[in-house]
C-alpha cells in the first residue's frame, strides 16, 4: 500500500512534512466517508487512495459504501446524467426507491455515522443519510464529483432538499456551485503521480505500447483520450488530423476510449468516427477495456501532440495526465481544460477543427518549443493538481469545520 | 556574538488557502459593478492576492482576476489595462481598493455604448477563501539566519509573513521588519529596503529571490 512518505519523491518533502502539521490537530479524529461503490468510478478511485493516506496522517478514517438493488442504480446514474444537464424522466416512484434504499442502509450505518466527527457523504446516492441520523454529533460534508452547472431543475429542485441540510458542500469549480445555504468549497481534482495512469514508464515499455497498437514509433503521433462522445468532439480531432496531413505525410493519429457496449451513443459516435477515418491506415481508433491504465499512461507518453479538444467539457483529467507527462496540450476553450491549458504557456486553447491543425503544426515544427511548454505544463500540475494537493484541502476542510469556519483559522 | 536584541525568535508559519464560492457571478460589466457595491472584502482581497498562491508563470499578463476576465471574457483591452495597474498594496484597507475597482469599472460603463455579455461558461464567479496558519516549528532565532530560512521558504510561508502580514498587523508591516524593529537602528536600512520591495508584481518565487538576495547582500555582503 502507498504510504504518505511515497509521494515525497514527486512532490518534494516540504510539502510531506506540511500535510503532517496541518494534520496534527486532527489526529484521532472519526471521519467517515460514505459513496456508492469500493470499485470502478473515479469517486472509488479517488478514495481508494485518500483513505489510506488520511490515516496514514493519523486520523481514524472509515470509507462506507451504500448498498442497493438493480432498480437503485438505475435511478441514481439517470440522476447523474440529469444532475449534468440531460432531463430523465424521474418522478414520485423512482424518488421512493431512492429514499427506501437510504433508510435501508441508514439501519446499518446509522451508529457510525452519528459518532463520526465529520462525515463525507460522496455524490448523490447517499445523500439521504443525514436526515436518517438525528443523533449526528459531527458536521456533515456533501462532495459533489459531479458537473452541477446546468442541472435538470426538477431533479435538482428535489435533491437540493436533501443538499442544504448539510454543514457545507464541496464543488470541482465555481462554475459548479449552486445556490445553498451553507459554505461551498471548491476544489479541482487531481491525479495520482503514483498510480499506474502517471507513474514513470520505461522506453521500452512506451515503445511497446507503440508496436502493440500498430503505430510506427519513427513517426509523429497524435493522440486524443477519451470516451466515443460528441462532447469530446472526436471528429473535430480526424478533421484537425486531416488538415495537418499535407504538410506532415508521416503524422499517424490516434483516438484511445473505452468500450462502447453500454451506451448507445457512444456506439453510434463510435460508428461515426470510424466511417470518417475510412481506409486511412494512420488512423487508428482504439477501444481500451476500463483497466488499461498502463496502455494509456504508455500512449500518452509516446504522443508528439495530445489533444482534448473538447466542446463541453468539467475538468478534464485527460489533460492533467497528459501535462503531467511533460506534453503541452491542444484543448477545446471550455470548462476545466481553462484551468490547465494556459495559452501559449502549457498548452494552446481552440475553438475549431481548423485552430487544432494550425497549433498542431507550430508544436511539430517547433519540438523545442514544446519541450519547453511541456516542462511548464507539468510543473502546474505538481502545484495545482496532484492527490497530495487533495488531500491538503481535504484537511484544510475538517480544520475549518471543526473550527466554526471564521476567515482566519490560526493553528497552534 | 548575537547581533539580536530581540529575544523573541521568528516564529515560522505556513498557510493553506480554501478557497469558498460566494454564490455570485457576473455576465458583463454591469453585473461585476452591482455585485462590487456589496461582496464580502475578503472575495476583493482573494481576487487580487490569491492568484499568489497558485502557480504562476514568469511574466502573468494581468495580476488580478478582475483584469483578466474583462480582457478575456469581455475583449474589453482597455479596462483590462486601467484594472491590471491597480496595486492593492497601495491602499490602506480593502475598502479603499473596493472604491477604487468601482470608480474604474464606473467611468468605463460611462464611455461605453454596448455592453458586452460574457458568454455562458465564461461568468466571472466571486470566490473568497479561508486562511489556515499552522506552525512549522521553524524557528529564527538570530537575523542572519534569515538568508538561510527565507531561501528554503514555502509559497506559503512567505505569503503569510510578507503579503498577510500587511493585513493582520495596524501597522501594515510584513513580518520580518516587525521582528527586525525592536533591534533598533541596526536593521533600519534593511527594514526600509524591505518596505520597498513590492510583493504584487512578481511570483512568490521570484519574491523569495528578492528576500533571499536583500538577506544576503545585508549579512553576507553579496551583492544581489
Amino acid at each position: 500500500m502507498t504510504s504518505i512518505q511515497d509521494y515525497a519523491a514527486v512532490t518534494g518533502e516540504d510539502v510531506i512534512d506540511r500535510l503532517r502539521q496541518l494534520a496534527r490537530p486532527l489526529k484521532g479524529i472519526k471521519v467517515v466517508h460514505v459513496n456508492s461503490t469500493y470499485v470502478g468510478g473515479g469517486v472509488a478511485e479517488i478514495l481508494t487512495k485518500l483513505v489510506p493516506l488520511q490515516k496514514d496522517l493519523g486520523l481514524d478514517v472509515r470509507w462506507e459504501v451504500i448498498r442497493g438493488e438493480e432498480r437503485f442504480f438505475q435511478i441514481t446514474k439517470s440522476f447523474h446524467n440529469a444532475l449534468q444537464g440531460i432531463p430523465a424522466p424521474l418522478g414520485d416512484a423512482s424518488f421512493k426507491v431512492y429514499e427506501e434504499t437510504g433508510a435501508q442502509n441508514s439501519e446499518g450505518l446509522r451508529s457510525i455515522l452519528e459518532d463520526a466527527d465529520i462525515v463525507f457523504i460522496h455524490d448523490p446516492q447517499p445523500l439521504p443519510l443525514l436526515r436518517l441520523c438525528p443523533n449526528r454529533k459531527g458536521k456533515w460534508i456533501w462532495r459533489c464529483h459531479i458537473d452541477l452547472s446546468h442541472p435538470y431543475r426538477p431533479l435538482w429542485n428535489y435533491l437540493r432538499n436533501f443538499v442544504m441540510e448539510y454543514d457545507a458542500s464541496i464543488f470541482s469549480l465555481a462554475d459548479f456551485s449552486q445556490p445553498l445555504p451553507h459554505t461551498q468549497y471548491l476544489m479541482p481534482p487531481s491525479i495520482d503521480p503514483l498510480s499506474e495512469k502517471n507513474m514513470n514508464l520505461t522506453e521500452e515499455k512506451v515503445h511497446g505500447a507503440k508496436i502493440e497498437f500498430g503505430l510506427d514509433p519513427d513517426r509523429p503521433i497524435m493522440l486524443q483520450v477519451s470516451r466515443f462522445d460528441r462532447f469530446k468532439d472526436p471528429l473535430g480531432v480526424v478533421r484537425a488530423y486531416r488538415l495537418v496531413k499535407p504538410s506532415v505525410p508521416a503524422l499517424q493519429l490516434v483516438l484511445a476510449g473505452g468500450g462502447a457496449t453500454d451506451d448507445p451513443e457512444a456506439e453510434a459516435v463510435l460508428a461515426e468516427v470510424r466511417s470518417e477515418a475510412g481506409t486511412d491506415k494512420d488512423i487508428h481508433v482504439l477501444q481500451l477495456p476500463p483497466d488499461a491504465h498502463v496502455t494509456i499512461n504508455a500512449l500518452q507518453r509516446g504522443a508528439d501532440i495530445v489533444l482534448q479538444k473538447s466542446l463541453k467539457e468539467g475538468f478534464g483529467l485527460t489533460v492533467t495526465e497528459a501535462m503531467w507527462k511533460g506534453k503541452p496540450v491542444i484543448g477545446g476553450d471550455t470548462g476545466g481544460i481553462r484551468l490547465q491549458v494556459v495559452n501559449h504557456h502549457t498548452g494552446f486553447l481552440v475553438k475549431t477543427p481548423e485552430g487544432a491543425a494550425l497549433r498542431t503544426r507550430y508544436l511539430l515544427r517547433h519540438p523545442d518549443i514544446a519541450l519547453a511548454m511541456g516542462h511548464k505544463a507539468k510543473e502546474l500540475v505538481r502545484q495545482n493538481f496532484l492527490l497530495t494537493r487533495n488531500l491538503r484541502e481535504y484537511l484544510s476542510i475538517m480544520l475549518a469545520r471543526m473550527f466554526g469556519a471564521p476567515e482566519r483559522i490560526e493553528l497552534e | 556574538m548575537s547581533t539580536n536584541t530581540n529575544a523573541e525568535p521568528f516564529i515560522v508559519k505556513d498557510c493553506a488557502l480554501l478557497n469558498i464560492a460566494i454564490g455570485k457571478k457576473a455576465r458583463n460589466l454591469k453585473e461585476m459593478r452591482d455585485h462590487l457595491l456589496d461582496i464580502p472584502l475578503g472575495s476583493i482581497y482573494h481576487h487580487f492576492w490569491g492568484g499568489l498562491l497558485r502557480y504562476r508563470f514568469d511574466e502573468p499578463e494581468y495580476n488580478n482576476d478582475f483584469a483578466e476576465w474583462v480582457r478575456y471574457c469581455l475583449q474589453d483591452n482597455i479596462l483590462a489595462e486601467r484594472l491590471s495597474i491597480i496595486d492593492p498594496a497601495a491602499f490602506a484597507d480593502l475598502e479603499s481598493l473596493r472604491q477604487e475597482l468601482l470608480e474604474v469599472i464606473e467611468q468605463r460603463l460611462d464611455e461605453t455604448e454596448m455592453i458586452t455579455w460574457a458568454e455562458i461558461d465564461m461568468q466571472f464567479h466571486f470566490v473568497s477563501s479561508q486562511i489556515i496558519v499552522f506552525d512549522t516549528r521553524e524557528r529564527i532565532e538570530e537575523p542572519e539566519q534569515l538568508v538561510e530560512a527565507v531561501s528554503k521558504m514555502s509559497g506559503g510561508s512567505l505569503f503569510y509573513h510578507f503579503i498577510d502580514a500587511r493585513r493582520r498587523s495596524p501597522e501594515m508591516m510584513d513580518d520580518f521588519r516587525l521582528w527586525l524593529m525592536p533591534c533598533g537602528d541596526r536593521y533600519e536600512d534593511l527594514c526600509s529596503q524591505l518596505a520597498s520591495v513590492d510583493p504584487y508584481f512578481v511570483s512568490l518565487v521570484e519574491l523569495r529571490t528578492q528576500l533571499t538576495n536583500l538577506f544576503a547582500h545585508r549579512f553576507q555582503g553579496v551583492a544581489g
